[in-house]
Formats: structure tokens, sequence, C-alpha cells
């Protein structure tokens, strides 16, 4: 009888947890389905850049992206500085490769709300990405949050606030960290005004830094064609 | 005394050195808009460095005319006081050299006047050299490279740096700079009447003036902490650069510029009170010495 218990139950572990293996690929595979729902859209943004050498205003910028993975963040005015990683704002991006493994790495809260956490592994050694992990609001299908590790780029994390927009998984706000290297001038080629301030806030060890920046999109349009002019 | 003036502007202007200054200024801007014009990329890449590993920036547009100004001004304004000593420095040994000085203090005005009319020329020979300066650097590089954003390269205590000024906050800050740079240029002339007063020929006051400008500004950028802290304060060639104040940007908490602000206008106001009061002592020096003087030639 004692056997008999023990096996049921091992069974019933190794099914519950095929089970929830099985749960996790079909919540990714929903939450993918949604994204792709968009083929195209351009966005208004407000862009604010927190690296702690740059001193730059609010940047108007616009996003335009056409299926499957072309995407552009452009200044309407004056000069800006883009960040390079900028491609991974875009959540379709993280799709782009289709052959990867899904690992369930449990549930987690990300601002009181629970979310299932999947790690994207790429099944290919060659691929630049190493490791995408996902937060996923399982209830209106959503990334709440996504870190990526690649080779040459370094680790960037993405975080996701929606509202209006949120049926086509489209965020209102976002805000894309990433580590950015010390800035520094050799003293004496800027012939500086010595007005007796000085930074002392950083340490002067860190060689890396976090940068943020942090984007409020706005006057979405969406499936209404983009010409692929744009993206050249 | 108006009359007066206008004789030794008369003076400068038929004298075949001044042009010399004018010629040199336009030679440097032009040969900076060229090489700006040809290869601006390379100097862009050397200031951004390791910014570029994180962040795609148009460096066409930001190689704009408020750029190529800020970058030449901040060659030129080393280069030019020299230029202003050439004039300073003949201002009273000149006419000493060419024996009209006792001729010239037997005229019916003061010493005292006279060494304010030559200083008075001496500050409008300034004036016209940057008018032509802004003219140039300013007005003819915004033709050429068209108006941006102003990016600023600057190293602040231990740390480097890049401000962005938007273009409509841009052109105010150059006309403080060139009043500054007005200033900080005449205290330079001062020094040239002043050393002037002293020489019987113009080459002594006219060197011993560009000695000491270059001396001081060496030491000025020396960069050692010892020197930045005992010495630096006291060389009024510190603050010959404080035009640059006009370009730090004050920052919000959020690190983002504030439209319209100076991070330090204190430092520029007590720089511009150190340079007017260099100006009050080598005049007052200048016109006490020269009242004393026995003028023999």
């Amino acid at each position: 009888m004692r056997k008999k218990t023990t096996y049921i139950l091992s069974l019933f572990i190794i099914v519950q947890q095929f089970t929830h293996a099985q749960n996790i690929n079909i919540l990714v595979a929903n939450t993918k389905s949604k994204i792709e729902q968009v083929k195209d859209y351009t966005a208004l943004g407000k862009m604010k850049t927190n690296v702690a050498f740059l001193k730059l205003p609010i940047a108007n910028v616009k996003v335009y992206f056409k299926n499957p993975n072309k995407f552009k963040l452009k200044s309407e005015k004056g000069v800006s500085f883009v960040p390079k990683g900028s491609m991974n704002i875009n959540l379709n991006s993280i799709f782009t490769e289709n052959n990867f493994t899904i690992i369930d790495a449990g549930s987690e809260k990300i601002d009181n709300i629970p979310v299932r956490v999947a790690k994207l592994l790429p099944n290919d050694d060659n691929n630049d990405l190493v490791l995408t992990t996902l937060y996923i609001d399982p209830v209106r299908l959503l990334i709440l949050k996504s870190k990526t590790t690649t080779k040459e780029s370094g680790t960037y994390e993405l975080k996701m606030n929606y509202n209006k927009y949120a049926t086509y998984s489209l965020p209102d706000k976002i805000l894309f960290s990433f580590n950015t290297k010390d800035y520094k001038l050799p003293k004496g080629i800027t012939f500086d005004f010595d007005d007796g301030t000085t930074n002392s806030s950083t340490p002067k060890t860190e060689k890396y830094k976090k940068g943020e920046i942090e984007i409020l999109f706005s006057n979405y349009e969406i499936n209404k064609g983009i010409s692929d002019d744009i993206f050249k | 005394m108006l009359n007066l003036l206008q004789i030794e502007l008369y003076k400068i202007y038929k004298r075949p050195r001044t042009y010399i200054a004018f010629a040199a200024i336009t030679a440097i801007v032009l040969i900076f808009q060229f090489a700006f014009k040809s290869d601006g990329q390379s100097y862009m890449n050397l200031m951004l460095q390791n910014v570029q590993d994180n962040f795609e920036l148009d460096k066409s547009k930001a190689i704009n005319g408020y750029f190529m100004c800020y970058i030449i001004l901040n060659t030129l304004l080393v280069q030019v006081p020299i230029l202003v000593a050439l004039i300073a420095g003949d201002a009273i040994s000149g006419e000493a050299n060419m024996g009209t000085l006792r001729l010239l203090v037997t005229k019916p005005f003061s010493r005292t006047q006279l060494i304010v009319v030559k200083f008075l020329a001496s500050f409008l020979f300034t004036i016209i050299l940057l008018l032509w300066m802004a003219i140039l650097a300013l007005f003819v590089s915004l033709l050429i490279f068209g108006t941006d954003d102003l990016l600023i390269f600057r190293v602040k205590g231990e740390e480097s740096q890049i401000l962005q000024i938007t273009q409509d906050d841009v052109i105010w800050r150059y006309f403080a700079a060139f009043g500054y740079a007005a200033i900080a240029l005449t205290v330079i002339a001062s020094l040239g009447i002043l050393l002037s007063v002293f020489a019987e020929n113009s080459i002594g006051p006219i060197v011993a003036t560009v000695c000491i400008v270059l001396f001081f500004t060496i030491v000025s950028n020396i960069n050692v902490p010892i020197i930045d802290k005992n010495i630096k304060p006291w060389l009024f060639t510190s603050y010959l650069v404080g035009w640059k104040g006009f370009f730090y940007i004050g920052v919000d908490a959020d690190g983002q510029p504030i439209k319209g602000s100076i991070e330090n206008w204190l430092a520029i106001r007590n720089s511009l009170y150190i340079l007017i009061g260099h100006i009050g002592l080598f005049i007052g020096i200048a016109i006490y010495s020269f009242r004393k003087k026995d003028i023999l030639s």
C-alpha cells in the first residue's frame, strides 16, 4: 500500500511539472501572439536620459516599427544621443529568434502584480544573445520587465508600464537600463574655467556605471503601414 | 580729449602691424572651418571616446556653427592676448622710440589724459578685434555649418561631462561670452600700456607682455593640486577663460539642463571683479609712473 502511494505521488509530481512547463511555453507563445498582432506602429515619445556624465535635455523622439524586426528611434529636433541598444526597447526584438528553450523560473511580483518568470535560452551557440528573462503578467499577457544579456553589448533591462495601448502590448512608459563605461577626458585639452565647483558624488574607482533612458510614449499609430525608406 | 582719441585711433589705423592681428585671426578661423568641414568627425570621435560604445550620435548635426564658434574661441582666446599686446605694448614706448613722446606731453593735455586716451584706443582696438572674431567665428560658421544644439565637453573636478544646450538658448551666451572676453583682453591691453610706460622701444613691452601672459597661462594650466590651490587664484590668466562659465548650463536634481541658467554665476561675477580690478591696478600704476616719469626722448 505504502509503495503504491509513493508511486502515485511521484507520478503526480512528474505530471504537474510537465504541465507547469507546458504552461510557461503556452504563456510565452500567447504573449508573443499578442505582441505580433501589431504589424507596424509609430509613436511620439519624450526621452529622458539619466547618465552621470551626460547632461541632456528631454528629447522629443519618434519611434518606428515594422514587422518583423525593423525599428528606428529618431530625434524630432536637435542633437540626440540615441542608446545603441535601443533595438531592445522594441518587444518584438525579443521574439525575433524562434529557436530557443524556455525555462520556467517561477513566480514573482512586480509593483504588486504577480508575474511568471520565463528564461529564454537560444539554442544556437553563435547567437549574440546569451539569455533573456521575461516577467510576464499571465492575466493580461503583458511583459512587465525583461532582462537581456548579450555577448557584445552587455546586459539591458527594460521595464514597461501599460495603459491605453495594453491591448496591443504597447507600453505607455518604458525604463531602459544599461551599463555604461566611465567617460574621462584628459585634463588640459578643454582649457576649462575652474569655477570652484567639483563633483565628488561618484566613486573614482567605479569603471562601469548604470545608465537609464526613460521614454513616455503617446500618439501611437498602429497598423497603418510604414514605408521601408524610414529604416534606411 | 575726443580729438586726442581720434588721433590715437588714426595712428592705430595707419600702423601696418594693426592688420597683422586681423589677418592672423582670419587665417586661423578659416583654417579651422576648412578642417572641420573636411574632417570634423575625427575631432568628435576624440572628444566622445567610449561614449560611442553606448550611444549613437549624428555627428554632422553636432558639428554646427555654434559648436565651431566655441572650438575656435577656445583656441583663439589663448592666442589673442598676444595680438592685443602688439598694439598696447607700443602705446607709449612707440612714441618714445620715434621721439614724439616729448612733443606729445608738451600739448595741452595732462599726462593722465594721455594714458587714459591710449588705454581707450587700445580698448576700442580690442573690441573691434573681438567683433571681427565674432563675425568670422560665429556668423560665418553659422552660415557654413548651420545651427543646432551646442555640445560642451568639460572636465569638472575629477569628472568629465557632456552638456547639451538647446539652440534657442545659445546666442545670448555668446553675447555674454564676447562681453566677458572684451574685459579679459582689456586686462592684457592695460598690462601692455603699463609696461610700455617703462620702455624706450616697442619690442620690450610687447615681448614682456606676451611672456607674462604665456608664463601665467602655462602655470594656470599645469593642473597640479598645490599650484591649483595656492598659485592659480593669484594669476589673472586663470580668469581669462571665465567666458566659458556662460556655457556651463545649470542642471536640476535629475541632471537635466535648465534652460537660460548658468551653473555658477557668482564665480563668473567674481572673476569679472578680479579682471576689472586688474585693469584699474595696471592703469593706475601706469598713470602714476608716467606722471613721475622724466621724459628725455
